[in-house]
């Protein structure tokens, strides 16, 4: 993937996440603080619209970092601000990322929403969607998958993954105040993941 | 001085907290608030964080106090490509702020600032 690839991903994604803002918002409005759509909806935004030409793609990502944790306004800006900018630290000076390349890109985005936001695997968190995302991108390389398959496999593992925080007790946030009433409700954060990913699986498979 | 910046949610919030902590801080201690969004709505900025740091380091530092949730985060990230000058204290917003001011009025370092706020946890009120 070149630079106008992940600047692609970054439009579409704003697209995908503004088209489903209304949902998220609404599964935030039951655990959470019901702003999760419309506050990535905003800083998805922003970061399209501040996208910088005729630069290699770590500064892609590391400039839509920078826009997101600037504008979204919630918890989730920090982290997905996070995420991009690691990647692109991940991805450094380098004009074309392959398959492994973008893998250790996901793999870096994943520690540091880890790192900031000390959250694990079941504790209903973008978490729970990012990290079975990046380990079946990891198993799909190493099954000698290109690029497009393991963001396939990545985005599938995603949708996944948020499916299975209906049933989890939340532990992060402020739904871990519910305690046991979190349960039966989609973590909002993992819904976005997956949409992030499956936006990055649209993109890949066109190039 | 070691200056304190308080990261809120609420503008209204950081703001309060400050006049709290500015008073115990005798005057003295330098407290910027940093709450709500750019558009002075529920939330947080860190552009709002960004400058409120900028005013409160004379050069001696800054210690910040969080509230919950995104505050805490926008802390911990706006750290990351700050200087070892900037530290966020673990500690309870109130409590911690007059923690730090009243030992930043005191002439205290960086350290003993920051110490001083996260030993506001231990403070009960109750039991």
């Amino acid at each position: 993937m070149n630079a106008a690839a992940f600047a692609a991903w970054i439009r579409h994604t704003a697209e995908l996440v503004s088209a489903d803002a209304g949902r998220l918002t609404r599964l935030d409005a039951a655990i959470g603080d019901g702003d999760h759509g419309h506050n990535l909806d905003r800083g998805f935004r922003a970061a399209a619209e501040a996208l910088p030409d005729g630069v290699p793609p770590g500064k892609v990502l590391m400039a839509a970092g920078r826009s997101i944790v600037s504008r979204t306004g919630g918890a989730s800006g920090p982290l997905y601000g996070t995420a991009l900018r690691r990647a692109g630290k991940a991805v450094g000076d380098a004009g074309d990322v392959g398959a492994a390349g973008l893998g250790a890109a996901l793999r870096a985005a994943l520690d540091g929403v880890q790192e900031l936001g000390k959250a694990a695997e079941g504790d209903k968190t973008m978490v729970d969607a990012l990290a079975p995302a990046v380990a079946a991108y990891e198993a799909a390389l190493a099954d000698g998958s290109g690029l497009a398959d393991c963001v396939r496999a990545a985005a599938d593992a995603a949708a996944k993954g948020a499916d299975d925080t209906v049933l989890m007790q939340a532990r992060k946030g402020r739904a871990s105040y519910l305690g046991p009433r979190s349960v039966g409700h989609m973590d909002p954060g993992a819904a976005s993941t997956a949409l992030v990913l499956r936006g990055l699986a649209d993109v890949a498979g066109e190039g | 001085m070691v200056g304190i910046v308080i990261i809120s949610h609420s503008r209204t919030l950081a703001e309060g907290a400050a006049e709290v902590a500015r008073t115990m801080g005798v005057g003295k201690a330098v407290v910027e608030p940093a709450g709500g969004d750019a558009e002075g709505r529920l939330g947080t900025s860190i552009d709002l964080v960004e400058q409120a740091v900028a005013a409160a380091n004379d050069g001696d530092g800054v210690v910040l106090l969080a509230d919950i949730g995104s505050s805490v985060l926008t802390a911990k990230t706006l750290i990351e490509d700050a200087g070892d000058d900037v530290l966020l204290a673990d500690a309870p917003l109130v409590e911690g702020s007059v923690a730090a001011a009243s030992m930043a009025a005191a002439g205290a370092g960086l350290a003993a600032v920051h110490a001083a706020a996260e030993s506001a946890r231990d403070h009960r009120k109750a039991g």
